[in-house]
């Protein structure tokens, strides 16, 4: 058991206040994770301490993370302590839970890092949202995650466990929890789980299911939204999105389920979800030397593949921006895991540090491209232009743009 | 007709992997060559072409690609002697044995004397092979470590990354080319993909002007700093 807050904890506690609120200051950083980092020193078990006593929800998977956080944190209402700017690991949940004494509290948390987190905190729920190739340069294989939330949910005991009916890896992380609230949501990419997790033999997927021969299958659901409209445990719910897509109906579906459990009443939450148009800048309409630009953040293949199908087929223009540093994942190989044939009859214009990469991915696959060197000549529309951007990509249009 | 066979891609694709078929398919269609990809998928039969691909593959589905290819035609079809292009998990498993999941070691297809053994640490970054006097570009990510027999050819010298073993990397047999360097290897080197594509087509091919070179011209730039 953690220890009860000492005086330690709260020199931490302390620091970390002082230490972000300094980097902000000297404008030498967001002011988050340096933070967290000092604290976590002074005191290991801070993340224990600062998250006693109060709800916390867990939310991890490889996308969707931060929009389903969002949409919890908007949902639940009141004052709800969240690491929205994004940092996901220790030091950043430890600056966010420094930074407010609300009992509420949602985390994104990294998925190398969902063990340590939840150990840590004894979370009431935890939302697992989808696993697929991300970043395979840092975090190697899918299925070793898959294989640690397993072992970390067969022995976590008294937690809701909300998740992906349809991903078998997920199905395979938690099957072997307590208490699990399975999710029937959109999701398209099943690439990486076409060989069974379990037995490694064929996975057979029909008719809105799938099934391994040693048994290993789909599980009975309590939440669906494949079929409108969205049924959380009974309760039927009028899902009406500002946000686009139908992964951020998947979203809504497990954020709306999660809270369910830590007793927020549901139509209020719908209501309150529904609403929401903007998360962390992405889907924001913003502006750039007379463009109006929609941001959106897109940075796996199973992300790219969702986003691309919320374009419009009316041939506008369409601005890709493709960086590989180390928050990206340095190996752009990805990039033909993308189906950019869906870009065909649109001009893709190639932005970013590999923008050689993305323009020959383009070319083999007969898209119309033009590598970006003169910003300045970029041609003038009428329309609002979709920019699609991986992570440190996104963070620089979000940078260079302002509000529209 | 090019038939390229892109071998379990649900298997063995977790780099882009697949990316080399469309390029291979692509450089032979704009020389005005007929070509077709062909998926063949688990509990497909392996058909007969001009060149088969193998990807990079995650262990579990590795071992069940080795499994599923012993006991299909492809040994017999490579051996008669058509063509493999491999990278990653598809050099190991074309090799005798290969360990993946612990220490375990498995059967590989025995098509090339090369053993894999788990390395001591990932090899994960750039790497950088000379090739016939070109740098070939590519990045890799495996943690195996594997050793030729004195008469297999390796594919070239590492001169920047693991490959292999620290020295060299892949293999090069009359019919079986492998490379550590995985996914789209083919695209950001168009020299070599036209060299994998002429052995294929069994004939010297004229140059192609693409937006891939300035691509591989940039990398090479960018690695040799």
């Amino acid at each position: 058991m953690p220890r009860e807050t000492s005086f330690r904890d709260d020199v931490a506690k302390g620091a970390v206040r002082t230490v972000n609120l300094l980097s902000r200051l000297s404008a030498r950083g967001s002011g988050t994770v340096i933070g967290g980092r000092v604290g976590l020193t002074i005191a290991p078990d801070l993340l224990a301490n600062l998250a006693r006593h109060r709800d916390v929800v867990l939310v991890s998977g490889t996308n969707g993370k931060t929009t389903t956080t969002a949409m919890i944190t908007t949902g639940w209402g009141g004052t709800v302590t969240t690491n929205d700017t994004g940092s996901n690991m220790p030091e950043g949940l430890v600056a966010a839970l420094a930074s407010s004494k609300s009992r509420s509290v949602v985390l994104e948390v990294d998925e190398a890092w969902l063990s340590d987190v939840a150990r840590a905190t004894t979370p009431k729920v935890i939302a697992l949202l989808n696993l697929s190739r991300d970043q395979l340069d840092r975090a190697n294989e899918v299925r070793q995650i898959a294989e640690r939330w397993r072992v970390l949910l067969a022995d976590l005991g008294d937690v809701m466990v909300v998740a992906n009916a349809n991903d078998p890896l997920v199905v395979y992380a938690a099957e072997l929890a307590a208490n699990v609230a399975w999710c029937d949501v959109p999701t398209p990419w099943t690439t990486d789980a076409v060989s069974c997790p379990r037995c490694t033999k064929p996975l057979d997927f029909a008719n809105g299911s799938w099934a391994s021969e040693c048994g290993f299958a789909k599980p009975q659901v309590l939440v669906t939204s494949d079929a409108a409209p969205l049924v959380v445990r009974g309760t039927a719910l009028d899902l009406d999105l500002q946000l686009p897509g139908a992964f951020n109906e998947a979203n809504a579906a497990m954020a709306l389920t999660a809270l369910s459990y830590v007793g927020v009443d549901l139509q209020g939450a719908l209501e309150r979800v529904n609403a929401l148009s903007s998360v962390a800048g992405r889907f924001s309409l913003r502006k750039w030397r007379g463009h109006r630009l929609r941001l959106l953040l897109a940075k796996n293949p199973a992300g790219f593949s969702s986003m691309l199908l919320t374009l419009k087929s009316d041939g506008t223009d369409v601005w890709v921006a493709i960086n590989a540093r180390l928050a990206d994942g340095r190996d752009p190989s990805w990039l033909y895991d993308v189906p950019f044939e869906l870009l065909r009859g649109h001009r893709v214009f190639c932005f970013g540090d590999r923008r050689l990469d993305l323009a020959t991915r383009l070319d083999y696959a007969d898209v119309e491209y033009v590598v970006v060197t003169d910003e300045s000549t970029l041609p003038a529309s009428k329309d609002v232009t979709s920019v699609l951007a991986n992570y440190t990509a996104f963070q620089e249009w979000r940078a260079r743009t302002k509000p529209c | 007709m090019l038939t390229i066979a892109l071998i379990y891609p649900e298997l063995l694709g977790t780099y882009g992997d697949g990316g080399n078929a469309l390029v291979l398919a692509e450089r032979a269609r704009r020389r005005g060559f007929e070509s077709e990809v062909i998926n063949v998928g688990i509990g497909d039969e392996v058909p007969d072409a001009a060149i088969y691909l193998l990807g990079g593959g995650e262990d579990g589905p590795q071992r069940l690609g080795a499994d599923l290819l012993r006991a299909s035609s492809f040994a017999a079809r490579v051996r008669d002697g058509n063509f493999v292009f491999a990278v990653c998990a598809g050099l190991q498993l074309l090799g005798t044995t290969f360990c993946v999941e612990g220490d375990d070691e498995y059967e590989g297809l025995g098509l090339v004397e090369a053993t894999t053994t788990r390395g001591e640490a990932r090899s994960v970054g750039e790497l950088v092979v000379r090739v016939d006097g070109r740098a070939l570009v590519g990045f890799e990510n495996h943690g195996g470590r594997t050793l030729l027999r004195d008469d297999v050819e390796a594919l070239g010298a590492v001169e920047l990354g693991r490959g292999n073993d620290g020295v060299v990397d892949g293999f090069r047999t009359p019919d079986v080319w492998a490379t550590y360097a995985h996914g789209p290897v083919l695209a950001m080197n168009p020299w070599f993909a036209d060299k994998v594509l002429g052995r294929a087509l069994g004939r010297e091919l004229a140059p192609l002007v693409t937006i891939a070179d300035q691509l591989y011209d940039e990398r090479v730039a960018a690695l040799a700093r």
